[in-house]
């Protein structure tokens, strides 16, 4: 095992740690939005998707490239916006607080 | 230069990490989402100046991101809030997609004999990435309800679908061991691809939820093997966050449903008869329908009436009408509260984001903990489009799929009122026993024209 794969292993295991630890207080309500909001995250593989369409030459690897691309934005793009429409509306909820008392 | 990119992507797992912590909040979560979006932009603009592009490459960068940009903003901006939950599962299912693709471009480059610390990651991705991707799609099939929500079962199932994960490993030692031609690459997706698939089928529509927080969790793993291969950090982070967070996220849905992980995946398995003979056996008892004027009469002269939405109401488009109803009973002096299911509508969450979008105020909102003690002390119990989450077979009948689950207490009111348009079972496919109670009385219709005759029936009551 060379130094950097052991690098890699030891971000591995801490990133287990931290993703565990941090969403570990969260109340059902938000379930849904954490759930949408990870997944853009995952989204990070446009970047991986981005280095091996760089260097793509032969018609197999343009169209991975490409289809990999594709999808990978959707992923991001998609990810972000919906979770931000869903939390929107909680926003929403706290402004429309004080009319609805009335 | 690379320091500077080592740098950024620090920058971007710490946004991802204060993203997260925020989107746990009710207060910060939208900011959250905002600050894991920056962490996005830093970890792909610092990716750019690393590589040597060709024109060719370029081109197809550019082309790639504004066709996904244009599907992600125009598919996340015109889903209508109902659809919202199929919609998370299709955008998962894609990134799920990109990191198989990503594994094999990546295992292409190293020739039939990749050294072990690549080839077991990328092989590891392909595989999850493909599961991920195929059971997002039959998760979105099932929610969009282009097919059947129930659990399609057939007999040997669970031995088919070992045989297929047996296959997969068979391959991945092969290509590990042996040799690795684009050949068996082709044969590993199309085997995991299968397994998604089969692995999703017996799963029930009202369960997709914790599935495709799993299928979330997958891709998180997938995204985090392709960094491997690619021994890019910002990969390995981020998509170990997912993978952690969303394992984690996925217990915790399934405890909010008073059920093991392990029920909900393969709990539907040896159970096809027992649900078609209790289907089969109840549809002679007769149930009491009532009008619109009998129960706006009950209504306006009750003195506490909890409303029960589910999705049903969320289907019809009724939130507004049905605020517009406890409205009206509020000012005769009724008491109306909302007792909200942590699965009501199709995801935990979902229901108080229609309400809250439709202006109920968010005291009315009362979670199934806090209000289940006083379902005994309400007049009426009013359950609108909602069936699973009120059906007492979860408490007493221990063959029934929804056995376990915590349900709300509707059954202890002292008059129940069922708006629904038909007898038809909900969304799990069991019958509901309350639907024949002599305390019961069904309004049978569209959830909205209901409630809109309801109005009207209440303002001449």
């Amino acid at each position: 095992m060379n130094s950097e794969l052991l690098n890699e292993f030891t971000f591995f295991i801490l990133a287990i740690f931290v993703g565990i630890e941090v969403i570990s207080k969260v109340p059902t309500i938000l379930h849904t939005p954490l759930m949408s909001g990870t997944n853009a995250i995952h989204g990070i593989i446009l970047v991986g998707a981005i280095v091996i369409a760089a260097g793509a030459s032969s018609p197999l690897t343009i169209a991975l490239g490409l289809v990999a691309v594709i999808l990978a934005t959707t992923n991001v793009v998609g990810g972000f916006v919906v979770t931000d429409r869903m939390l929107e509306m909680f926003k929403g909820r706290q402004a429309a607080k004080p009319p609805a008392s009335k | 230069m690379n320091l500077l990119i080592a740098l950024a992507y620090l920058i971007a797992a710490v946004l991802f990490i204060l993203g997260l912590k925020q989107l746990s909040s009710p207060k910060g979560a939208r900011n959250g989402n905002f600050t894991a979006a920056a962490g996005m932009v830093i970890a792909i603009g610092a990716t750019i100046p690393l590589l040597h592009f060709t024109t060719t490459g370029l081109i197809v960068i550019v082309i790639g991101v504004l066709i996904g940009g244009a599907i992600g903003t125009f598919g996340a901006r015109m889903v209508k809030m109902t659809a919202i939950p199929q919609m998370v599962a299709l955008f998962n299912g894609v990134g799920g997609g990109a990191a198989a693709l990503v594994a094999v471009s990546e295992l292409l480059t190293f020739g039939s004999h990749p050294p072990f610390a690549e080839a077991f990651p990328s092989v590891f991705s392909i595989v999850i990435g493909s599961i991920s991707f195929a059971g997002s799609m039959v998760a979105f099939a099932k929610l969009q309800e282009l097919m059947t929500g129930t659990p399609i079962t057939y007999p040997g199932q669970q031995v088919v679908n070992g045989l297929i994960a047996a296959a997969i490993i068979g391959f991945v030692i092969a290509v590990l061991a042996i040799a690795s031609v684009p050949f068996s690459f082709v044969g590993l997706m199309v085997l995991a691809l299968v397994l998604g698939v089969a692995f999703v089928l017996p799963i029930g529509g009202a369960d997709m939820p914790v599935v495709i927080s799993l299928l979330n969790a997958f891709t998180g793993l997938a995204v985090a093997a392709s960094g491997f291969t690619l021994n890019n950090f910002a990969l390995i982070v981020a998509g170990t966050l997912v993978g952690a967070s969303g394992s984690l996220l996925t217990k915790l849905m399934s405890d909010a449903m008073g059920r093991s992980l392990g029920n909900v995946l393969f709990g539907a398995f040896g159970q096809v008869k027992t649900g078609a003979a209790a289907v089969a056996g109840k549809e002679t008892r007769s149930v009491r329908a009532g009008n619109a004027e009998d129960l706006a009469t009950l209504l306006a002269y009750s003195r506490r009436v909890i409303i029960v939405p589910g999705y049903g109401l969320a289907v019809a488009q009724a939130q507004h009408a049905v605020r517009e109803l406890a409205e009206l009973l509020e000012k005769r002096g009724v008491e109306v509260n909302y007792a909200i299911h942590p699965v009501a509508g199709r995801m935990p969450g979902h229901m108080n984001v229609l309400l809250a979008e439709a202006n109920v105020p968010y005291e009315q909102l009362k979670e199934m903990d806090e209000i289940n003690g006083e379902f005994k002390d309400a007049d009426v119990a009013l359950v609108v489009g909602a069936n699973d989450v009120v059906n007492p077979a979860a408490r007493s009948s221990p063959g029934s799929p929804i056995y376990g689950m915590p349900i709300l207490n509707a059954d202890q009111a002292k008059n129940i009122v069922f708006m629904k348009r038909s007898m038809r079972p909900g969304f799990a496919g069991i019958d509901n026993d309350l639907l024949y109670d002599s305390k019961t009385i069904m309004f049978f219709g569209d959830a909205k024209d209901s409630l809109t005759k309801l109005v009207n029936a209440v303002k001449a009551a």
